[in-house]
């Protein structure tokens, strides 16, 4: 009796808040505001417009996550690296950020960057003059990159930190190079942890609508502020949740291929 | 070799803080702009106390943390037993149900939210606000409960139960205290979820009730705030503090 009882609550709980709503915004993009069956949110998506929001949004996910793997990937090395007494050092460094509100990072960099910030007083005391080094891609691309640097480096720092330091030795001793043990071995087993750092990084900056909205100043609209904007400023849940449904796309096609190359990859390793 | 490898480390971490950091230096200036150093002043802190809208923030921004982590804990615990004892096949959908607000990008979880509570009439507010950050959170004191339940041996709870406790009683006295580490992680996360939360927060709340992210962001919107550097001071030293003591503590019990 204890036993049945003691799960009800959360089962009706996820039914309500997880899978209700879930089916309630697939239900929107299909229909119109009347609730009459129409695929003309979907039609209407197809504007160039849209789709050009939504490449823009993938091109610069892909580039930050991109970005964060050629820095990250050297860094969370370079720490398995150093002596075990900096090795935590490190680590809590690399965490201790996370901790901070995310809002407050991002901040940060809007009044770094912003016309009486700090980078633009150095630019004037230089002789410069004042100049404004918002609201373009650029700094939307740092605003990602920032955020979402330590999502990849754990991981693959995990990782790395697994390998089994006898197989470096015995490849060292039947004559590799310090660079064919990199590629033969310790690269291809930190796969998995390149795998979760790129999902990690590239999830979170696909569908972000904060960082666009304070570094790209409205300016530089993604496929997040697109669905903000339906949902708060025009009203139009219908399109709003058809931009939903997309994102949601998205996403599981990213995990699916992701996950794809991660089972190819277990499969050589074996 | 060795010397680029430490001044790349060194490169990022400095990259990681030099904005806090400054934010940080800034929330003692005189002036009102960054990057301008009119003299030190405590001025921006009095500030900050002294307006009313972000005090309201964070006190609601501690009130949902507290009672939407309490409620989240409570739930994923007893939904991880049950989870624990079902089939295999009944456990995978289960788990998979519960993956997705996880999975799903925060925005999609957000507007999915705000259009339940429309549906039935909820107006967004404290109470929606409430409900979503329980909704988010559970998951994650379930994921932390599953495997220290997975490490029980079932032999114990057979005992107790031979010996006549009630299933109740086998719970409490026996598998409660044994899954306690995982437990206190799962209210751990879930408080710090609560916390940190904006996305979700930003589409289901209403009402004049916000927490301080949404105030984050909506004075960061409206252009530089040197409260927010007061702010973000204070937020950090409490975390560095609050990490210490912990680490402290775990320290004096592996002596």
């Amino acid at each position: 009796m204890f036993k049945k009882l003691s799960g009800t609550p959360y089962m009706l709980w996820s039914i309500i808040f997880i899978i209700v709503p879930l089916f309630l915004v697939v239900f929107y993009a299909v229909s119109t505001k009347d609730g009459d069956l129409t695929f003309g949110n979907f039609k209407r998506f197809a504007d160039p417009i849209f789709i050009s929001v939504t490449v823009r949004s993938i091109y610069i996910a892909l580039l930050a996550t991109v970005v964060c793997l050629v820095l990250g990937y050297p860094l969370a090395y370079g720490i398995t690296s150093v002596s075990p007494k900096y090795e935590k050092l490190l680590v809590i460094l690399l965490v201790l950020p996370m901790w901070m509100n995310f809002l407050l990072r991002t901040y940060a960099w809007q009044s770094l960057l912003g016309r009486n910030g700090m980078i633009s007083s150095l630019l004037k005391l230089v002789g410069l003059g004042r100049v404004e080094l918002l609201f373009n891609e650029g700094t939307v691309l740092l605003g990602m990159v920032y955020n979402f640097l330590p999502f990849m480096v754990l991981p693959i720092y995990t990782v790395l930190k697994k390998i089994d330091t006898k197989i470096i030795e015995a490849a060292e001793d039947l004559g590799a190079n310090k660079i064919t043990v990199f590629m033969k071995i310790v690269l291809p087993l930190s796969v998995p942890g390149i795998i979760s750092g790129i999902t990690m990084t590239f999830m979170p900056a696909v569908s972000t609508f904060v960082i666009p909205a304070l570094l790209g100043g409205g300016k530089y609209t993604l496929i997040g502020n697109l669905i903000e904007q339906q949902f708060l400023l025009v009203g139009n849940w219908n399109f709003g949740s058809a931009l939903s449904v997309i994102l949601m796309l998205i996403v599981l096609i990213s995990a699916a291929i992701l996950y794809r190359y991660d089972k190819q990859e277990e499969r050589v390793n074996i | 070799m060795r010397l680029i490898k430490r001044f790349y480390i060194l490169a990022i971490i400095a990259f990681l803080y030099a904005p806090i950091l400054f934010l940080m230096f800034f929330s003692f200036n005189q002036g009102k702009y960054s990057g301008n150093w009119e003299g030190f002043s405590i001025h921006w802190y009095v500030k900050l106390f002294n307006d009313k809208q972000i005090m309201k923030a964070l006190y609601y921004t501690v009130l949902v943390a507290v009672l939407s982590s309490a409620a989240a804990t409570i739930l994923g615990t007893m939904a991880a037993y049950v989870i624990f004892q079902m089939k295999l096949r009944t456990q995978k959908l289960v788990l998979n149900v519960n993956n997705i607000p996880l999975l799903n990008p925060d925005i999609v979880t957000g507007v999915a939210l705000m259009a339940l509570y429309a549906s039935i009439n909820l107006r967004l507010g404290l109470l929606t606000m409430l409900l979503s950050h329980i909704t988010f959170s559970t998951p994650y004191v379930v994921l932390s409960v599953l495997p220290k339940l997975k490490q029980l041996s079932k032999d114990t709870v057979e005992a107790a139960l031979d010996l006549g406790a009630t299933p109740f009683q086998a719970f409490t006295k026996v598998i409660l205290p044994e899954i306690m580490p995982g437990v206190i992680a799962g209210a751990l996360i879930a408080f710090t979820l609560s916390i940190d939360d904006f996305v979700i927060s930003f589409f289901t709340t209403g009402n004049g009730v916000t927490n301080l992210s949404i105030t984050v962001y909506s004075m960061a919107r409206r252009g530089i705030s040197p409260e927010i550097n007061a702010l973000s001071t204070l937020m950090f030293t409490t975390v560095i503090t609050m990490l210490l003591i912990v680490n402290k503590r775990i320290e004096v019990k592996d002596i």
